[in-house]
């Protein structure tokens, strides 16, 4: 395959190059456990965080990433309302390549931004979330502390539960993981499924989801839901799909428990869940540094080389 | 001042009639037969047909000229072969009483290109609940009634807006979506829109509200017929196979109405959203091969028996904003023909009377117009175009202010050379000797 231009979602992407960045991707976080956790990889590289809808946690981590190897980093965040109005999205964009960046973190309310975003500036754009369609940097580091815990992917059974419908995250990782070998799963209920999802099997049934699933990971439930009308009521929903300790016990006895964040405690997974000792959730945040360390780097020393 | 036509192969929708000299004074066809003339232009063996009638543009006047203006409008159905157009009411603000009928009317007379023909509203600002002056707005010359822009969600006040149009001999033309349905939806609903995640309207949206409107036409025409009175429904754009089938049953029935198709739907499909591009951003939304399969039957067949382009031009800008913000609308008017003869009659092999009854007669019939005819005594509202040069659609060429398209770098045939308006020359290309 050729160098990687930008990382807009899985497109074209083969097993080979998954591993190859994630295989960058332990190497950078030796780094951050070094007492100085610097290195001069992208010294003399710019990247714009381009936020058109609110992240601190992503903006954060992407940030850092790019920091860690010595890359300067400016920021944008505009909010959402703002695109209705002006032509400001294309505008924005036009302006900070005209500041001679080289890299730019798109996070964008609407699925395809981070692609429209590409046709029009020269520099690597990485999605770092575009509406319901992708968020492959987190996809990438799921798959991380997946291969951590399980060590292959290969026939793993991998159950995604919650807001299927709306989840950029679901997305990026029914294209991902089977990359990798795995079979992944997506349960919700049915206002929340899509009537199809490539690459997942999908299922209202939250019990057969889990049966004997090597890993879980659960969904932010947003409460919006409740107002559009694809859901009747928390209650229901919580009764219903709530990943709890007792449903648990279908999965395999050590499945590792992932959540992309923020996490709604006591609606979509039980609260002593969250810090019990199958959680992965603190040891996504890290991988998700390495990661995007991965990412920057493959970018910009790839087409620069 | 008479204008001879020589050597051109003649074609309207009741068929062809081989070459012919086509001398055109006062306005009118005087003779098939050749003449003397103060000019002479050479038709170099090319079709000549009837000029087309588009019932369905956005010309965006008054109010949102930054889109389009009459004089970039109509210019720009002339420049592609149309001698009359139907502009929308869905303007700033709405076309609602006689006065701004006759002020369009009047501007559009001192402009050189395609005759204007005005669409007033339906009900008050286009809101679906209090009528609009139906015979007032008739008189001033209005060509039709709609709410177009919006749905009329109401099918109380729709049944009495058609038993009153028809009493002042209106038609009323319908976007035919069903809201709720359709929801917040941007591109066709389906398999391909829960890949892409982005929010999808569902066929069943247009089929529903077709079916609905079906039966409150026929309420209205059995209200009518006691006064006397046949009341016209104009279904636009129909773009589902369902939609289109609904549409044959109904005229199979004897139900008055008619059904458009637009150049899109006839040649796109949802698998442009793969690039994630507004230009193919469309209310309704392009649908799937089997829809498009299916409304060219319905073309062929009769069962929807007009093309209009609903040319809705945006400014660029508009169009590159994010696929939920950008307007819904193509424009087409400069390039509707070359595709639909390239597209249909070159590659598919549709008869070219036919597509001109289409582009002609279909649409002309459902606003009351007689047919277009090339027979002596005709108006002189004529189109040449050349069926073999083919030339590379270029936006930044277009007279329309929306210099984008869907179909930017495809290569057409069929380009309109030459358009007369009542023997007057509105569109004329620089390759016209």
């Amino acid at each position: 395959m050729g160098a990687l231009r930008h990382l807009l979602d899985f497109a074209g992407w083969d097993r080979a190059r998954v591993e190859s960045l994630l295989e960058t991707a332990r190497m950078m976080e030796e780094v951050l456990e070094r007492p100085m956790k610097k290195v001069p990889a992208l010294k003399g590289f710019t990247v714009a965080t381009v936020f058109f809808e609110p992240s601190t946690r992503t903006k954060i981590s992407f940030e850092l990433a790019a920091r860690r190897m010595s890359a300067d980093v400016v920021g944008f965040s505009g909010a959402g309302s703002s695109l209705a109005k002006g032509e400001s999205f294309k505008d924005t964009l036009l302006t900070l390549q005209a500041m001679a960046l080289d890299a730019y973190v798109i996070r964008a309310p609407v699925a395809g931004m981070a692609h429209q975003a590409a046709r029009w500036l020269t520099g690597a754009v990485v999605n770092a979330g575009d509406g319901r369609r992708a968020h492959p940097t987190q996809a990438l580091l799921d798959a991380y502390t997946l291969l951590e815990e399980l060590e292959s992917l290969e026939g793993k059974k991998i159950a995604i539960v919650g807001d299927v419908a709306h989840s950029r995250v679901t997305r990026s990782n029914a294209e991902l993981l089977p990359l990798l070998g795995a079979e992944v799963w997506a349960a919700g209920p049915a206002g929340l499924l899509p009537e199809r999802l490539a690459g997942a099997r999908l299922s209202t049934d939250l019990d057969e989801a889990l049966a004997d699933a090597d890993a879980v990971m659960v969904l932010r439930l947003q409460r919006e839901r409740m107002d559009e009308g694809a859901l009747p009521s928390l209650r229901e929903y919580v009764a219903e799909y709530q990943v709890t300790e007792a449903r648990l016990a279908r999965a395999k006895p050590h499945a590792p428990l992932l959540h992309p964040g923020p996490m709604n405690r006591d609606v979509e997974l039980e609260g002593a869940l969250a810090d019990g000792p199958r959680s992965r959730v603190e040891r996504q945040v890290r991988a998700g540094e390495a990661v995007r360390m991965a990412v920057l780097y493959h970018l910009l020393v790839g087409r620069a080389a | 001042m008479k204008l001879l036509i020589k050597n051109a192969r003649l074609v309207d929708g009741s068929g062809e009639f081989g070459n012919a000299d086509v001398l055109v004074e006062d306005g009118h066809i005087a003779s098939l037969a050749g003449g003397d003339a103060e000019r002479v232009l050479d038709a170099g063996g090319r079709w000549l047909v009837p000029a087309l009638t588009d019932p369905h543009v956005h010309l965006r006047t008054p109010g949102q000229e930054t889109k389009e203006d009459l004089a970039t409008g109509l210019a720009a159905a002339a420049r592609g072969g149309y001698g009359t157009v139907v502009a929308m009411p869905n303007t700033e603000p709405a076309v609602q009483e006689p006065e701004q009928v006759r002020a369009l009317l009047d501007e559009a007379r001192t402009l050189p290109g395609a005759r204007l023909m005005v669409a007033a509203a339906l009900t008050k600002n286009q809101e679906g609940k209090k009528l609009t002056p139906a015979a007032l707005l008739a008189r001033a010359g209005a060509a039709l009634l709609t709410d177009d822009g919006r749905t009329n969600e109401d099918a109380g006040v729709l049944a009495r807006g058609l038993v009153y149009a028809a009493a002042a001999g209106l038609a009323v033309a319908v976007h035919a979506e069903d809201a709720g349905l359709r929801g917040g939806g941007v591109m066709n609903d389906g398999p391909l829109a829960a890949e892409l995640g982005l929010a999808g309207n569902p066929p069943e949206a247009e089929a529903a509200r077709i079916a609905r409107d079906l039966e409150v036409l026929r309420y209205a025409a059995r209200k009518a017929a006691a006064l006397g009175h046949a009341p016209r429904l104009y279904l636009q754009h129909v773009s589902t196979a369902r939609g289109a089938a609904l549409v044959a049953a109904a005229r199979a029935e004897g139900l008055p109405v008619t059904g458009e198709v637009t150049p899109h739907h006839l040649t796109l499909t949802e698998e442009t959203w793969r690039g994630f591009d507004a230009r193919f951003k469309v209310a309704p939304p392009l649908r799937t091969e089997g829809d498009v399969e299916a409304l060219i039957g319905a073309l062929e067949r009769g069962e929807l028996s007009a093309v209009g382009t609903d040319h809705a031009p945006h400014t660029a800008a508009e169009k590159e904003r994010d696929l939920e913000n950008a307007p819904f609308g193509i424009p087409a008017l400069e390039l509707a023909f070359p595709l639909l003869y390239t597209e249909l009659v070159e590659r598919r092999g549709l008869p070219l009377p036919l597509l001109i009854e289409r582009m002609t007669t279909g649409p002309r019939a459902a606003l009351g117009l007689a047919p277009a005819r090339l027979e002596e005594g005709a108006p002189a509202d004529l189109m040449l175009f050349d069926p073999a040069e083919k030339r590379t659609v270029d936006p930044e060429r277009f007279v329309s202010k929306a210099r984008y398209s869907p179909w930017a770098g495809r290569e057409l045939a069929g380009w309109p050379l030459l358009t007369l308006v009542a023997g007057r020359e509105v569109w004329r290309d620089a390759a016209l000797a």
